[in-house]
């Protein structure tokens, strides 16, 4: 089925998508030490140019094709059978596209308060992994991506962030990393097994699961060490508990970015990965994996119920989130799959606009506390109105983004893990009911003294808002061409899946 | 009749040992014309130390090529190995001398005092290391081991004015000899039931070795006592105690030799002696070296993270970066497995790469800390002694940060590729459990390289303002640095030497 497109392009844009970040981190950390001006431009014109790329990207992706496009192959380790295999189809697509947005918009719209030149190198060194995570079709290639974004993320949150940073960022990075390392003795088993019988080493994760069979029990554990990897970095409960603090005390444009791109590296390699290689595994963990799913729905709704703090309700809500989208994963059904796909997308832009509000109101007034703010709708309509907008696509409101990929994955999961999805449903009546409240608590009212000088939104945040708003009623009123985007590359992955299960 | 007549000494291919002869060369003329001669100016000692261990190493390069089309050998009658095995670790012993060579010209001068013995130590040592990783015969490897030994005893204690530099050299010393005593009756053990000590008639004398009872307990006896020495040298748990010890009194430059060049040597050696004279005893002492690795792994990197001054960290994590290389023996002793070799390249790959970051990391120590300020125990070389150094001196945190990661295995460093070559190994045969705890001791370990991270990069203070760095340490760790990333980044440049890596001369 997905079979490596043939197709040879001139420009190789997948590999320029992941070595100009890489490059201008080093030339921005350079320039620093001698013309710390420039930097925030060199900044900006890098990630701009990646933006305008992979929105270059979008445009030449052939809808009707299922297999990987714009592959770019070259030797790199030789010797282990490593290369250098980018390419992107439906699934890694948008992933992509979102990865080279975002950027952009944090490293204008946020700003690092100091340290700027290793703020920007950080950010675009973590723009190449995260990159290179989605693109990447060699499993070497996968790990090296999906490993070396831990550093620039730990320094960011590490650097950058609130009170409790430190304590934060080590506990992110030796989490994910603990979740790595079963992952990579699984790599070389998946590969060293893979060899009897393709005949020759390779960790081409294409030709492994196309021309590999494992037995039942290997694919077990090898499927278990990927599980564990992505589970951590999802985060499924119960390795969740990173991601609160994480969050909570990152800096505004860490938060966005870990919750705009980096979580779904998990939810993207379960698919690309885990169900992919090893589909027969995948059934059989399917039970435990919908429970943790459902289990996190459930459990990040009422937990971000209960929180007092506006940030770490975001990020409890981002683990209810993830949950339907590993829910959508396993059931796997076009539509499901499909829906789990848009919903990572969808996740993506919306809770990272959420964690933008959060920050700006944070930099108004110096505090996320729930108590603390009251009635900012009368002082700060627009800023209200664009809030309510983001949230209710979070929520998963009829006409907006979040409504098609929660819709999706309900009706999809809804033949093969029935009981599941009507627990899961009610999640999104949970969801409905925290984010409102919040709402309410933060925005009705009348504001006291402190609440009503706040400020309204200004021009700068405004445009930055729109591009979210924009793209969160234009999926939600128009899903079509992303979904005949997804659907193909969906439907051949689930095509592979069904062959291997029979 | 006539016997003494008809002796005929064994050929010597004085090109096969020059590598030996030229620090030999190096160490004579700085004893000799150094102790009749005043002080040498512009710290010619340690140029002159350099510029030895850099003739070996080109000395080295050719000889790789020779191996390449002549294939491995033995030298002077079968006493010694020429193989790429030895040669790469050749390679890295020399690589180190020349980093700890200048690293120590900068820690002497700031200390004020420039003496050739150092050097001269560095180079016996040297000399030492380079006959343990290419003997063939237990007793040829002895006498490397005792020539290794005896230079890092007093390196330990070369810092006169320090209590703890004396107390490290004298508990070194005294623990080194139990450990060279086992060795030494170990080896007579094997000898008597064989009756040989070269590493190639004992596999011979092994292979059609005809287990009697008894005898075969006193064999193993005798392999287990070899081993014994060897985990002492190596600092393996639970023969692990002098290392934090010595590590922290010793002056850190020698430090830095001890744990790059005197594991190495120890770790080639064992390596070879296993796989080349006991593979017939595989299953007995595979099992051992797997016990042994996951305690070394698990141990080294637990107790690495209550440590609070920076040498016993880094002692601790050199133990743990012993676990993870015998891994990679372990893997060698699976004789059944079609990728039995994966684990002595990754064995031979990993301790070049390890070299080369270790030397680095305590190049770094060497210049930030300072052993005099403060004679107490933990004063001055505490982890607080790093804080803002990342603000203050940009690069050398940058430097240090590198070095770091590579040695948490991060990728796009070379400690990854040195990591994923044993991993490999160690799963290619069928170790997943030890492959696995490697990995999460991995995990451990890196949090403590993250906590001088933070000390470095997160933390605010001024004392760091004053640490300066002399030229020839800018260069150690600049080249450490730059093998850590370039191997991270094109990791075939190291593994295109791998191919022959497994023929050891003696199998």
């Amino acid at each position: 089925m997905i079979g490596a497109s043939t197709e040879v392009l001139a420009f190789p844009i997948l590999s320029s998508l992941v070595i100009l970040p890489l490059l201008s981190s080093i030339v921005v950390a350079l320039l620093g030490r001698t013309r710390a001006e420039w930097t925030k431009l060199a900044a900006l014109t890098s990630s701009v140019t990646t933006g305008a790329l992979s929105l270059w990207l979008l445009g030449a992706f052939k809808s009707g094709d299922a297999g990987f496009q714009f592959v770019s192959n070259q030797p790199w380790i030789s010797q282990w059978g490593i290369s250098w295999h980018l390419g992107v189809d439906g699934i890694s697509l948008f992933l992509v596209v979102l990865t080279g947005i975002l950027f952009p918009l944090v490293i204008v719209g946020i700003d690092p308060h100091h340290n700027e030149t290793s703020y920007f190198a950080w950010m675009l060194l973590l723009q190449a992994g995260v990159m290179g995570s989605f693109m990447a079709l060699d499993l070497f290639l996968f790990f090296v991506m999906f490993e070396i974004v831990l550093v620039p993320m730990y320094f960011l949150i590490g650097g950058w962030g609130y009170d409790q940073r430190v304590y934060a960022a080590t506990k992110f990075f030796l989490y994910t990393m603990a979740g790595s390392a079963f992952m990579l003795v699984g790599i070389i088993a998946t590969v060293s097994l893979a060899r009897r019988d393709l005949g020759y080493v390779t960790f081409d994760v294409i030709k492994i699961a196309e021309g590999a069979t494992f037995s039942t029990n290997a694919a077990r554990w090898l499927f278990v060490s990927f599980a564990i990897a992505f589970a951590v970095k999802v985060p499924l409960f119960p390795v969740h508990t990173w991601l609160p603090d994480a969050h909570t005390q990152a800096p505004t444009g860490g938060s966005v970015i870990l919750a705009g791109v980096l979580l779904k590296m998990g939810t993207y390699g379960f698919l690309r990965f885990g169900v992919y290689l090893f589909p027969q595994a995948a059934m059989w963990a399917r039970p435990v994996l919908y429970t943790l799913a459902v289990i996190g729905v459930i459990y990040g709704a009422i937990a971000a119920t209960m929180q007092r703090d506006l940030k770490r309700l975001v990020a409890y809500s981002s683990v209810a989130h993830l949950g339907f989208i590993v829910l959508g994963t396993f059931a796997l059904s076009s539509q499901a799959v499909t829906g789990a796909v848009v919903q990572m997308v969808n996740h993506g832009v919306s809770t990272g606009a959420l964690f933008l509000l959060v920050g700006m109101i944070y930099e108004r007034r110096h505090t996320r506390e729930i108590s603390e703010l009251r009635g900012i709708q009368h002082v700060a309509p627009v800023f209200a109105a664009i809030f309510t907008v983001v949230m209710l696509s979070s929520v998963g409101l009829p006409g907006l983004n979040g409504f098609v990929g929660e819709f999706l994955i309900l009706i999809g999961s809804f033949e093969s893990a029935r009981w599941w999805t009507i627990i899961a449903t009610v999640g999104v009546v949970l969801a409905a009911l925290y984010l409102l409240w919040a709402y309410q608590r933060v925005f009705h009212g009348e504001p006291d003294e402190a609440n009503s000088s706040f400020k309204e939104i200004n021009i700068k945040e405004g445009m930055l808002m729109s591009v979210f708003v924009a793209i969160i009623v234009f999926t939600g009123v128009y899903p079509k061409p992303v979904l005949e985007r997804i659907e193909p590359s969906v439907n051949s992955f689930i095509e592979h899946v069904e062959s291997r299960t029979k | 009749m006539n016997d003494i007549s008809t002796f005929v000494g064994p050929v010597i291919d004085w090109l096969a040992i020059s590598p030996l002869l030229a620090l030999l060369a190096g160490a004579l003329v700085l004893l000799l014309v150094g102790s009749l001669t005043g002080q040498w100016p512009w710290r010619l000692y340690a140029h002159l130390a350099a510029l030895s261990a850099v003739v070996a190493i080109f000395v080295s390069v050719r000889l790789w090529d020779d191996v390449d089309t002549n294939g491995a050998r033995l030298l002077i009658g079968g006493a010694l190995a020429l193989d790429q095995f030895a040669l790469l670790g050749t390679i890295a012993i020399c690589l180190a001398i020349v980093l700890v060579s200048y690293l120590t010209s900068d820690y002497l001068h700031r200390e004020g005092v420039d003496m050739p013995e150092i050097y001269a130590l560095y180079l016996t040592a040297g000399i030492g290391a380079l006959v343990m990783i290419a003997s063939n015969d237990l007793v040829v490897l002895f006498l490397g081991l005792e020539t290794l030994s005896l230079s890092l005893y007093l390196l330990a204690a070369s810092n006169r004015q320090q209590v703890s530099s004396q107390e490290a050299g004298l508990k070194y010393f005294i623990l080194g000899g139990f450990a060279s005593a086992f060795f030494l009756y170990g080896v007579a053990l094997v000898y008597g039931v064989t009756g040989s000590t070269r590493l190639i008639n004992l596999n011979t004398a092994l292979a059609s070795f005809i287990p009697v009872p008894r005898n075969d307990a006193v064999l193993l006896i005798g392999i287990g006592m070899i081993l014994i020495g060897f985990a002492f040298k190596v600092s393996l748990v639970p023969f692990q105690a002098w290392t934090p010890d010595v590590y922290q009194g010793a002056p850190t430059p020698t430090t830095a030799f001890m744990a790059s060049v005197g594991k190495i040597a120890a770790l080639v050696a064992l390596v070879r002696v296993f796989v080349v004279a006991f593979p017939s005893r595989s299953d007995d002492w595979g099992a051992i070296i797997l016990v042994l690795s996951a305690l070394t792994l698990v141990v080294g990197s637990v107790v690495a993270v209550v440590q609070t001054n920076i040498k016993r960290m880094l002692a601790y994590s050199s133990i743990s970066h012993a676990g993870f290389i015998l891994v990679g023996l372990e893997a060698a002793s699976h004789r059944a497995s079609p990728n039995v070799d994966d684990g002595l390249i990754g064995v031979a790959v990993y301790v070049v790469l390890y070299a080369a970051m270790v030397v680095g990391t305590f190049g770094v120590v060497s210049v930030v800390t300072n052993d005099q300020a403060n004679s107490d125990a933990s004063g001055s070389t505490s982890l607080d002694s790093f804080k803002g150094l990342a603000k203050n001196q940009p690069m050398l945190g940058l430097a240090m940060t590198v070095l770091l990661l590579a040695q948490a295995g991060m990728p796009l460093t070379s400690g990854f590729v040195a990591k994923f070559g044993v991993i490999q190994a160690a799963v290619s045969v069928g170790s997943y459990e030890l492959a696995v705890i490697a990995m999460v001791c991995a995990v451990i370990a890196a949090f403590v390289y993250l906590r001088i991270m933070v000390n470095m990069w997160l933390a605010d203070r001024t004392d760091t303002a004053t640490v300066v760095v002399p030229t020839l340490s800018r260069i150690s760790i600049g080249v450490a640095v730059v093998i850590t990333l370039v191997v991270g980044f094109l990791p075939s440049l190291v593994l295109n030497l791998g191919s022959n890596l497994a023929e050891l001369a003696s199998r």
